[in-house]
Parts: C-alpha cells; structure tokens; sequence
C-alpha cells in the first residue's frame, strides 16, 4: 500500500459532528448562502405556480391574441397588468416563466438523481466485483464519456424522437458515466482501507460491504456531481428545447419560451426571450454557487 | 579573517495576525570554506532560517526582523532582482527530495544551460559544455548523453548529483544543503556527502548543512548549531558540541543516536512532543520536556557565552552530568 | 513507441465498429425504421415494396452488413428531404463548421490561458476574483441564450454586426473560408465568441488550477534558488507542466466544440453541419442522421488518437512507458 500524504486518508467512516462542521463551512460563503436561499425561493415559486402566477399559460382559452406582444408593463382588456410583457400568443411571460421552471427543475433533477442512482450502482459494482465486470464497465464508461454531453442527448433524441420524456431519458443515458467513474475511483481508495478488509474477515455478505461500508464514502463526490448536473440538466433541456427537441409549443419551458421568442428579437421585441434567459440564469447559477461550495465543503479528491 | 555570513537576530514570521515565529532571534556567523551544521527536529525552524537566507519564503512567510550580512551586504534590504542575481551564483541551495527538485517534463540539459545563462552572458555551446563539465564532475557518467535525458530517467542518487552539480556550476561563495541526503539510501548517502565534501573544499565554499542527523554533522561540519522551537538552544565547534552537550536537549538528541546506546539497554529518547510553534510555553520552551527545569525556567534565558560556545539554559549540563 | 501507437490504432478501429452496433441498433431497432422510412400514406403494397427495397424483411444481421456494407464505401443512402447522397451533404458543410470550432477555440486559448495564469499566479487579488467569479458565469449562462443576446446588443441595437450566414467566402485549398474576407471575418466574429465563451471559462479554470498545483511544487523553487528569471519560470517551467493537461482538454473539446456548434449554428443561421443534423431530426431525415452521427464517431474517435499522440510527444515520462 502506498503511503497518502493526506493524513484524512486513513480516517475511517464519517465520525459524528462532521456534518455539523461541514454545514458550518457551507454557511461561511456568503455566495453559496445567497445561492442557497436563491433554489429556496425559485423551488418554491415553481411548486406553486398555479396559485401565485396571473395566468395558467397552458389553458389556450386564458390566451387573447390581442394581448400579443405586449411590451412589460401593459394592460390588458381585463385589467390584469404583463409586468414582463406578453409573447406572440399573449401569453403572459411572468406565468411562461413560473410554468417553465416546474419542466425545467423537474427535468433536471429527475435526470440527474436517476443518473445518479444508476452511475452509483453501476460503479460500486465495478468497483467490488474487479476483473473482467469492472474492465468491461469502465470500457463502456470511457467509450461514453468520450462523447460530449450534448453529442449523446442528440443521438438518443434522434433515435428516440422530440418530447420532454425523451430528453430526460437522453440526459440520463448521456451523464450516467461520470458517476460511475467517479464512484470507482472513490470506491477503489476505500476498497484498500483497513475497515474494509476487517469488514471482510468477519465475513459480512458482500452487499453489506457494499451497501454499509463504500457507498456512505462515496456519497461525498456524489452528492457533488448531483448539484452540478441538476444545473447542466437544465441548462441543455433549455439548449435542447430551444432548438425544437424538447418541450412542445403548447407547454412553455424556458428554452421553449426563449426559442419562440427569438424571430421576434430581430424586430426589437426583447423580452420574450430576455426574461426566461434570465430566469434560466439565475436557477443555473445558483445551483452552481451551492455546488462550488459543496465541493470546497466535501472535499472529495476525485471530482 | 571577516564572516563570508553574518545572521544577526533573525526573526521569520508565518501568518500576518497570528505573527508566528518559525524563526527567532536567530544569530550565527560563517567563515569562507566552513561547514556549519544546523541541527534540530523538524518544526524547529531549520529549513525556514535556510530558506530566509535564500529569499525564497513561501507566502505568508517573510523576514520580520534581524539581519542576514553575506559579505558584508543585507540580503534583507535587497531587491527581488538584486537578490535574484545573488542566487544561484553566490549562494546555492540544494533540496531534500531529489525526486522533487528537478523539473519532470524538462531534460537535465535545460536545467543546467538555463541556470548558467541566468548569470552569465555566454553562448549556448558554451552553456552546454560547462554543464556537460559539471555533470562529470560530480561522478555522472557519459555526462553529453544524460544531458539530454530527462530526471524519471535518473535514480535518486544520481537526481541529487545533478542538483549538487547545479548548485556548484557558478562556484557560488555559499551553498546551502536543505537536508540533502535524508531522502537516500544509505549506501548513496555516505558516498554523495564525501563527494560534496571534496568539491566544496576545493572550491573554499562555506556550507550551512541543515540536517536532523548527528552522525551527518559530526562528520562533515565545523562547527553545529542546534534549533528548538525557532530558537538556538545551543552553538559551538562541533568537538565542543557533541563531545561535552550543555544544553539537556542538546543532551537528548546525542543519546537519542543508536551508536550512543549499549547494546541490551533501551534506546534513549526525549519525553514529550515538540510543541506546535502556536502553542508554546511562556519562558524556555523546552522546559516542559526537561527534567531539569525549574521555576526559573518561566523566564526565557539568553544565549549566554563560554569560551568559543554558547547556549540557552539556566541549569546547564556539565560533563559531570553526563 | 510505434507497437504501442498501433495497439491504439486498432482500440480505436474497435470503437467504431462498436458505435456502428449501437447506432445501427438505434435507429433500425428501437426507432422503427417502417415509421420512418415510409409514408404513412402508401398503401400495402407500396409499403412492402418499399420494405424489400430498403432490406427490411431480412434478418438482423443481415441488415446490420449491408449497414456496414454501406459505411465501407461511404453510402449512407440518399436524404429524403435533398434527395441527394448523405454524406456529400454532411461533407460539404464540413468546413463551415470547422472554421467556426476553431476559431471559437482560438479565441478560448487566447483569452482563457492568460487570464487563468494570471489568476493563478496572484489569487489574491481583486482582479483575479473578478476573473473568477466572470468564469462561473461563463459556465453558467446557456449559450444559445447569449447567442440571443448577442444578436440584439451588436446587431439590432448597435448594427455593428451581421446576425446571419457566414458572409462573403474566398477559396483557399479547395474549399470556402469567411475568415478570407472582411466580410466574411464580420459574419464569423459573433458566433465564434458565442461558441467559445464556456470554452474560455474552462481553460481558464484549468489553467489556474494547473498554476496552483506547479507553483507549489519543489522544482519551481529549486528554479528560483537557480536565480531564474520570474519570466522564464513562468512560462518554460509552469507552462510546459501545464501543456500536458491542457492538450488534453483542448482535443476533447474541440470535439465537443464541433457537437456543440449545432446551438451556435441554429442562431446565426451558419451554413454547418449542426444546422443540417437538427433539420434533419426535425424532418426524420434518417440517412442524414446516420451519415451525422458516424462522422461524429469517427471524428471523435480520431482526436482521441490524436491526443493520445500528443500526450506522448508532451509527456517525457509516458514516453518512457511507452518505450517498455
């Protein structure tokens, strides 16, 4: 065994107080906190959509095509005020917005939990069982992950067709390599641990080690990734939206709202695509500022 | 005969707020062509005082106080560009780990014509063949060859006889060996110091040999002194020194040598912990591990004086003692 | 050396033919090529015939060889929508595509590699704060929305810039390139920025993290106990250890660069490949999709070679290993 020149190294699983530590150190980045407090707001306001936003975008009997193109800030017949102005429709972009964050925090973190889950199996699989599973495994894994992101959500999305399900079911299959790689690295290091070998000359059944004594050590890095791909979720379900494979005209999603509005910015009418760009940047960077952090936090030397 | 090198009262600080001292009050002198051991645990400020003299403190470290006089100029009040054009021409420095001090992805050839342009204004040609000159020097064979390799292709050993061979090629006035052959094996050890021994000789360079060994300093310095806790504790001809110790941690450190032990008998070693520099006793910081101290030793001693020799303790050994 | 670039050379035989499994797979199994290929209107009988013309009631197999049959000689099928050969359309706009990669990766080098050595260099900063707050936004903001917001700022607004096409061409080699022209470099100068800027926050975060990692290290103070000047630290000992990871980056994105240019491409209407392979999912355009993606496969597949060369020619010590 190689000597690390971490001491941490040869700390055994999590002891108690860690947590309350770590959470500590989160709360010292005053930008991790305003990120944080800024996914509060933005989760909640796309879980109750409904109740606060002035229009249900999807009902196209709520829609008067003389409201279209309103400029923010206008009236309308029936006195309801477009603080960010009306798209081609006259639908209200305030209520598009409100509306398309529920697809996109919903695509996102559907996509990116349900990679998780598979990347960490898939990879404390290779990782526990070595030989020929792990060698095929990580063949696999570095075959995709020398494919960018948005090459593998095209090519599923051209086998599997245009629709919202279809993206997640591509982003999935585009991002569940790098958990994988991750987790056998962590996995790899924990594996040569003294807790592990004692764990395996009491004989406990293999998933227990698996389950009990890696996974709660890879969660760290995990965890990590999870954030950022949340993030990078919903900005290519936007990107992918955006270039008329995702959501549909009749269901606004960010990319969608910012993609019907780009024929109309060439005339001048900016805020059908400003303000869910906007909207869009602010839930990405966001999730990126508590990510940025959670890694200093965690610290976990493979991501 | 003047001092090639005068520390006068040296204090190197660590951390703006905190104002740790890794260095304190540190005084010594070195004559042309002798060898001064600089003993202690690590932690006890040796490398730091070495590396104050080069100028080459990591961020936060910086000298604080005290005067560092290399033939007659303080290095302390120079420029970055003066102090740049001192090292490696005056005064050299070679590193503990060799497998660290070469640059991976740069040849050995490189390495050297780069540090002989730094200072002189010759050609290239000339550059390589003083290298190729200095690499044979050293014991390398086939030094044209090796000049094109890169360091992975070279043992430890060897690594370090490139850096010693970089440290002499402008015959600098001072060289200063950080622990240079702890990273070893024995055998390459015995053999790289007698090698440094007769270059420096030849050339009347005075070396600071830092180091943790006292079998190294008994056998290549003049004279030694011993650190604890940013501190001198205690300085003088290495005869004086290790034959007849004053200072009980002095005393410690040559019992703690195996070859001092009988054999059957346990190995001797000093009580305690060093101390972390942040959280050391008021008074002598030794006293806590000293079974000689006494409620005098709440006070910090002055190095004080004995012919040629001096040390920092209230109750000094005597050979009675020992 | 050469063994081993051989063994390479045949891993990466081996990928390709494993991606021409899962594409053929996709888009002939799970896609159902039927639905695709036919009109939904025929009647049976066209529909059978047209199902024997494009070899549908063969076995798997025997489909997937004539697939591969076809990829030999570069026959991919003719597209539905120009009704020409495939490849010849994906092929002509090849270097469009290309030209708008790498200038958007030239300017990622440019500014990137500067600003992240500086950063690196003084962390402290205020500036290099500022350069690295910049670089989160860089990754965060959505391309294809600063594409927008490009257009509006520097075309409708300011009129300094043209929004769409790649302009006035002149030949060099055979082939088109607007970075010929001044109107040309005008048309390439929005979506080349647009295309680099999450590439420049990249090498720009790399190469401080890089300069973070080298400044530390014992060789870089033994090349200042050498009396080096700053200068020649910086740039031959720091940058020639960053080169190695670099390279790297720089190949796998220029890769990523090409697949990400279907976003930069569909705002400016730039005349690529990307632009032709949305059209032609929006249009079930199945040749076209199939002649896109093994290119892609194949191209891939060649830069990581090609980095893999690199590596070796940068890295004395993996030279050495390969020498074993």
């Amino acid at each position: 065994m190689t000597i690390s020149p971490f001491p941490e190294a040869y700390e055994a699983p999590p002891e108690p107080g860690r947590l309350r530590r770590q959470v500590q150190d989160f709360l010292r980045s005053p930008a991790a906190v305003a990120g944080l407090c800024l996914i509060i707001i933005i989760v909640l306001l796309a879980l109750f959509a409904p109740l606060i936003s002035p229009q249900d975008p999807y009902d196209l009997t709520q829609l008067d095509i003389l409201d279209g193109r309103l400029p923010p800030g206008s009236e309308s017949f029936s006195g309801l005020t477009y603080y960010l102005g009306t798209d081609s429709q006259g639908r209200d972009i305030l209520s598009g917005i409100l509306y398309g964050l529920r697809t996109s925090l919903t695509v996102g973190i559907l996509s990116a939990f349900a990679a998780a889950i598979i990347g960490t199996t898939v990879g404390l699989i290779a990782a526990y069982f070595g030989g020929r599973t792990e060698s095929t495994i990580m063949r696999l894994v570095d075959l995709q992950l020398s494919f960018p992101t948005i090459l593998m959500a095209l090519m599923m999305l051209a086998i599997l067709g245009k629709g919202v399900l279809n993206v997640v079911i591509a982003l999935i299959i585009a991002e569940w390599a790098t958990y994988a790689r991750t987790v056998r690295g962590t996995a790899l290091v924990e594996r040569e641990k003294e807790y592990i070998e004692a764990a395996r000359s009491f004989r406990l059944p293999g998933w227990r080690i698996l389950f009990r004594h890696l996974l709660p050590n890879c969660l760290a890095p995990v965890i990590v990734i999870a954030t950022m791909q949340v993030a990078r979720a919903i900005g290519l379900e936007a990107t992918l939206s955006f270039l008329g494979l995702g959501a549909s005209v009749t269901e606004p999603s960010l990319g969608m709202l910012i993609s019907t509005g780009y024929q109309y910015l060439l005339t001048g009418l900016y805020w059908i695509s400003f303000f869910p760009g906007i909207a869009l940047l602010i839930t990405i960077v966001s999730i990126n500022l508590v990510g940025d952090r959670l890694r200093d936090v965690l610290n976990p030397r493979n991501v | 005969m003047s001092h090639l090198l005068e520390v006068r009262n040296l204090v190197t600080e660590f951390g703006v707020k905190l104002g740790l001292r890794a260095v304190n009050d540190v005084s010594f002198s070195l004559k042309r062509g002798k060898v001064l051991g600089l003993v202690g645990e690590s932690g006890s400020g040796k490398s730091v005082t070495g590396f104050s003299i080069m100028g080459l403190l990591d961020r936060p470290g910086r000298v604080a106080a005290g005067r560092i006089l290399f033939d007659g100029i303080d290095l302390a009040t120079l420029s970055d560009g003066e102090m740049r054009r001192l090292r490696g021409k005056r005064i050299a420095m070679v590193f503990q780990d060799p497998m660290m001090t070469l640059n991976p992805v740069l040849t050995i050839g490189t390495q050297m014509i780069e540090a002989v342009l730094a200072h002189d204004p010759v050609s290239k040609e000339v550059a390589r063949q003083r290298s190729r000159d200095a690499l044979g020097l050293v014991g390398i064979p086939s030094p044209e060859e090796r000049l094109s390799a890169y360091p992975h292709e070279f043992s430890g050993g060897m690594r370090q006889r490139v850096a010693i061979a970089i440290a002499l090629l402008h015959h600098p006035d001072l060289i200063i060996a950080d622990e240079p052959t702890t990273a070893l094996d024995v055998t390459i050890q015995s053999q790289i110091i007698s090698e440094f021994q007769k270059l420096t000789e030849q050339s009347n360079t005075a070396v600071i040999w830092i180091t943790h060994d006292l079998a190294i300093v008994s056998r290549v310095a003049d004279d030694i002194a011993v650190m604890y806790a940013g501190r001198l504790v205690e300085m003088g001809s290495v005869r004086n020194v290790l034959g007849d110790p004053r200072h009980p941690y002095t005393k410690g450190l040559i019992m703690s040598v195996p070859s001092q032990n009988r054999r059957g008998e346990p190995l001797r070693q000093i009580l305690g912990m060093t101390p972390a520099i942040s959280r050391l006793p008021s008074g002598c910081s030794f006293r806590t591990r000293c079974d000689r101290a006494t409620e005098a030793c709440a006070v910090m001693p002055d190095l004080m004086a004995e012919d040629h020799r001096a040390f920092r303790c209230f109750h000094p050994m005597t050979r009675i003692d020992a | 050396m050469a063994i081993s670039l051989i063994r390479r050379l045949i891993q990466a035989l081996f990928v390709i033919l494993a991606m021409t499994v899962i594409v053929f797979v996709g888009v002939s199994v799970i896609g159902n090529p039927v639905d695709i290929l036919i009109n939904p209107d025929a009647n049976q009988a066209e529909r059978l015939r047209l199902i024997a013309h494009y070899g549908l009631d063969q076995p798997l197999w025997k489909q997937y060889l004539l697939f591969l049959q076809g990829l030999m000689h570069g026959d991919f099928g003719d597209s539905f929508v120009y009704g020409r050969p495939a490849l010849g359309l994906i092929l002509e706009r090849l270097p469009a595509t290309f030209e708008l990669a790498i200038s958007a990766l030239l300017i990622a080098i440019v500014v990137g590699l500067p600003l992240g050595l500086y950063a690196g260099l003084h962390p402290h900063r205020i500036s290099s704060r500022i350069i690295m707050s910049g670089s989160i936004l860089g990754f965060s903001l959505p391309t294809f929305w600063v594409g927008l917001m490009l257009v509006m700022v520097f075309s409708v607004e300011l009129h300094w810039l043209p929004t769409n096409g790649r302009g006035a061409t002149a030949e060099m080699l055979g082939v088109q390139w607007s970075f010929l022209t001044r109107d040309g470099l005008a048309h390439l100068l929005l979506p080349a920025f647009n295309l680099a800027l999450f590439k420049t926050s990249l090498v720009l975060r790399l190469t401080r993290a890089g300069v973070q990692e080298v400044l530390p290290q014992d060789y870089i103070k033994f090349a200042r106990a050498k009396g080096l000047a700053d200068r020649r630290i910086i740039f031959v000992h720091v940058l020639k250890n960053l080169m190695i990871p670099l390279v790297t980056i720089i190949g796998l994105e220029f890769g990523s660069l090409i697949a990400f240019s279907v976003v930069t491409e569909s705002i400016f209407a730039w005349p690529g490949m990307g632009k032709l392979i949305i059209d032609s999912i929006n249009l079930l355009d199945r040749p076209v999709i199939v002649a896109y993606l093994m290119m892609m496969v194949v191209l891939f597949v060649a830069l990581n070679f090609l980095i893999d060369v690199c590596y070796t020619l940068l890295d004395p010590r993996v030279r050495l290993d390969a020498k074993a």
